[in-house]
């Protein structure tokens, strides 16, 4: 669909042009919808299409900002220091997909839950390592071929470009058999078992993958903020992660990133409802839930559904109509 | 294979759960291109043979082989690429994905590996060869619907496709004509011949309604608690006193 | 020995709340599917209702309670009920874990918003005396916690085993398709389940706030106990979650004196995941017959 490929355009102009109207603070806002925009992603996988509930996405961004830090500080390149960072989260989270072969839904939810809670522990009581609850201060911002990204400008187009190399690879992965088989691990796991799906390969797959963008997050915050504490990655931010992926559209390719804007990105234009910007977002969660589950995008899909015409005549009467 | 190896292969299977014997000492063969019928009352073991024979429930004693291979305790997966396809007896379809995204899962994992179906093109090189199933099975036209918009013959339809779509060697079907009405009855009936006649696969089928196992299958086997009473052509089974007597005389 | 006595027995009296939260988490559970996000939130609320009552209207503490025990009710119970979890039951069990999560982020901001970010002191229903036992010193406090908490349990149980009523809502709980062709009122069944649950949360408010002091984010570690609490006794089951909120109150103060006060908290969670990976059911539990 050519008209898509010119939003697409669009979007990425826009995306670059944002920040040039934005003070340091504006580039931050949108810095870091990026980086949740990736661990949102991560967790649509896992959740979204593959249906497994996970409530640890936050700490896989802890694991992943911790190990960037510490490996950054200690004069590797954050390029190693991400790949380092993704393959931890990966292997972790190939670790916490093995329950998810014993036990659905709400006790997978209760695992991961306890897992966050007890890396963020870890974070916080181990101090030789991780600063405890003081954090780590003074995490430097990479170069590139001498390109510094120590401005916050050049850091916003750091993050955009692997954003987008992120988003690309990630329409990759659902479009192709492995995007396929995630979805039938969601609608109906047993079936796909039956039509030659290894379903244990492709749940662990499905953690994995989800965990290790929520890895790569962490990478790119790290250097955002220059300073990391475990509060940062605690349940409560899993819970976040978890709303921006529902209230955007889960299973949807644009629904995090959608998602991920409203907690992030919003908050800034209505800073006139000051301390009740939590409020009207949790009742607004409570109200779509009600009205929509399939969120935001799903909403829209079934507005544009309802003016579009009707298909007038409907396919299956011209020739199936007697089955 | 040669041609002396039967496509499935049952022997001595026992099964008993808590002191009732579900099912006791059945043995058969399936030969290549056999439709063969699967009857018998309820709570005759038809649907614990079924699910022994593949690899659902372990049978207490007794071994299946599937083209010479013994498969005890295989994965739903495995089985499948070993060239065992299915259908169940409630309609299994995947709803949120197209007709061609169903059909083309039904086959992409017997192609390539893990990593050229990540790398490799999307549809895993299937688009030609499902969009040949789908119309083989009339569903050309709802080639981009939702599975789950279908009526309930068409899923019905399209689900038994799935199982078609590995060109598996034996296809077990599980209740096909289950809540399907007359006319789509006839089809899938006629479909499923064509298709046999076509690719010479090899049905097992479970069925209540006797006028559709008689008129699709080559050869019948009757249940009665748990053992084989009857065995032969559709016409003789349908003679058969003892057949009579299970279903009349419970 | 008498310090051991003394952990074990006020582990057993704030295990008795948890205990409480953990039960009202399993009725919600049996009787409409609901994982309640926000029970930990349900716990904190209540005392905030009776501060309200105290020091913004001014009516004695005792009337406050009431006070607090009706607005449970009405809020926690009834509005809970028919506003967010009934109009949510045809979307699955995933959108109402969303909602309960929002519901539970609802509530703690409002608290923080509309009273006070600070942890605020809150009324003992007892004096602060202390009692000697088998050696050991307790606080009359504590004493009248578990006395308090258990019965609760108690009249609970006498009321789902020994009335009509009761039984009607196991009926409910167990399988509300059979329930129904036997004339039950499935609705106002579900309906009184939520009203316990409320219940049993505002007197788990009131009993703990004094020991917690009460805050706007007391729910989080309060909701993650009765979770667990819940999953380690049994889901399906109150007895369990009465063994599990006493289990994880004894365990958590035996954690805090003799493995390290750092990673106290882990071990109740380190026991869930194991429960969870060896013994789904939990301890008491019976499998679930539910196909997933």
């Amino acid at each position: 669909m050519p008209y898509r490929m010119i939003l697409i355009l669009l979007g990425i102009v826009a995306l670059v042009l944002a920040p040039l109207s934005q003070g340091n603070y504006g580039i931050y806002v949108l810095c870091s919808w990026l980086i949740f925009s990736i661990a949102a992603m991560g967790l649509n996988l896992t959740l979204g299409y593959a249906g497994q509930v996970s409530l640890a996405q936050a700490a896989f961004m802890g694991i992943g900002a911790y190990t960037t830090a510490l490996m950054t500080m200690a004069g590797v390149h954050w390029s190693f220091a991400a790949a380092a960072s993704m393959g931890l989260c990966f292997l972790v989270g190939l670790g916490l997909g093995y329950p998810a072969l014993r036990v659905q839904h709400h006790l997978l939810a209760f695992v991961t839950l306890a897992f966050n809670t007890l890396v963020f522990l870890v974070l916080r009581n181990e101090e030789w390592l991780t600063g405890g609850s003081f954090g780590i201060v003074g995490i430097p911002r990479p170069s590139f071929f001498g390109i510094e990204t120590t401005k916050q400008l050049s850091f916003y187009y750091f993050t955009l470009v692997v954003f987008l190399i992120v988003a690309v690879l990630f329409y990759g992965v659902v479009r192709s058999p492995w995007g396929r088989a995630f979805k039938a691990l969601r609608e109906n796991p047993i079936r796909a078992n039956s039509l030659g799906v290894d379903i244990r390969r492709m749940t662990l797959l499905a953690f994995a993958i989800g965990s290790a963008l929520g890895g790569l997050a962490g990478a790119l915050a790290a250097p955002l903020v220059q300073f990391i504490d475990p509060p940062a990655f605690a349940l409560v931010h899993s819970l976040k992660l978890l709303l921006m992926v529902m209230v955007g559209g889960a299973g949807y390719f644009f629904g995090p990133m959608l998602g991920a804007a409203l907690v992030t990105v919003l908050p800034e234009f209505l800073r006139f409802t000051e301390g009740y910007y939590l409020m009207i977002y949790a009742t607004t969660v409570l109200v779509l839930m009600v009205v929509c589950p399939t969120g935001l995008i799903g909403l829209g899909k079934r507005m544009v559904a309802r003016f579009r015409p009707q298909r007038v005549e409907r396919g299956d009467l011209k020739q199936g109509a007697q089955l | 294979m040669n041609a002396a190896t039967p496509v499935l292969s049952v022997r001595n299977i026992c099964k008993s759960f808590g002191g009732i014997h579900a099912v006791r000492d059945v043995s058969f063969d399936v030969g290549a291109g056999e439709i063969l019928g699967l009857i018998g009352p309820n709570g005759s073991g038809k649907s614990t043979l079924f699910n022994c024979i593949l690899g659902q429930l372990r049978p207490d004693s007794g071994q299946v082989s599937v083209n010479g291979k013994q498969v005890a305790g295989m994965r739903a997966c495995d089985l499948n690429k070993l060239g065992v396809g299915r259908t169940f007896q409630m309609l299994q379809v995947f709803p949120q994905m197209t007709v061609l995204d169903n059909i083309i899962l039904a086959g992409q994992e017997h192609h390539g590996n893990m990593l050229t179906r990540l790398f490799g093109p999307p549809d895993a090189g299937l688009t030609e060869e499902a969009e040949r199933l789908i119309e083989f099975f009339r569903l050309g036209h709802l080639r981009d619907e939702l599975a789950g918009s279908l009526s309930y013959g068409q899923q019905k339809l399209l689900d038994a496709a799935m199982a078609f779509m590995a060109g598996p060697s034996l296809v077990l079907l599980d209740e096909p004509a289950g809540g399907v009405n007359l006319t789509m009855l006839a089809s899938l009936k006629e479909r499923l011949k064509a298709f046999n006649a076509e690719r010479g696969t090899t049905f097992v089928v479970i069925e209540h309604n006797m006028e559709f196992v008689m008129s699709l299958c080559t050869r019948v086997l009757v249940l009665a608690d748990g053992a084989i009473i009857a065995e032969g052509k559709p016409e003789e089974i349908r003679r058969n006193s003892q057949v009579i007597e299970a279903y009349l005389g419970g | 020995m008498s310090e051991f006595v003394q952990i074990v027995l006020s582990g057993l009296a704030t295990g008795s709340i948890y205990a409480l939260a953990a039960i009202g988490f399993t009725l919600l559970w049996q009787a409409s599917q609901t994982i309640n996000f926000a029970q930990g939130e349900f716990v904190m609320l209540p005392a905030f209702f009776v501060l309200v009552g105290m020091h913004v209207i001014g009516l004695p503490m005792l009337v406050s309670i009431a006070l607090a025990l009706v607005l449970s009710l009405l809020v926690l119970g009834l509005a809970f009920k028919k506003l967010v979890i009934e109009p949510m039951l045809p979307h699955g069990t995933l959108p109402i874990v969303m909602a309960t999560i929002a519901l539970g982020l609802l509530m703690k901001e409002a608290v923080k918003e509309f009273y006070s970010a600070e942890a605020q002191p809150f009324p003992a229903l007892v004096p602060g005396d202390t009692i000697r036992l088998f050696g050991a010193t307790i606080s009359a406090q504590d004493l009248a916690n578990l006395a308090i908490s258990m019965l609760a349990v108690l009249a609970l149980q006498l009321f789902l085993n020994g009335t009509r009523t009761g039984r009607s809502m196991q009926a409910t709980a167990q399988n509300p398709a059979v329930a129904e062709i036997l004339g039950v009122n499935i609705k106002r069944m579900v309906l009184y389940t939520f009203l316990i649950n409320a219940a049993l949360a505002a007197i788990a408010s009131i009993l703990i706030s004094p020991i917690y002091l009460a805050k706007f984010s007391n729910g989080e570690s309060l909701g993650l106990v009765a979770f667990i609490a819940a999953i380690v006794g049994g889901f399906n089951q109150i007895r369990g979650a009465l063994v599990g909120g006493l289990l994880i109150g004894v365990i958590d103060n035996l954690a805090a004196t003799y493995v390290s006060a750092q990673y106290r908290a882990a071990v109740p969670l380190i026991l869930l995941i194991i429960i969870i990976l060896v013994r789904p059911q939990g301890i008491l539990g019976k499998a679930e017959g539910r196909a997933v």
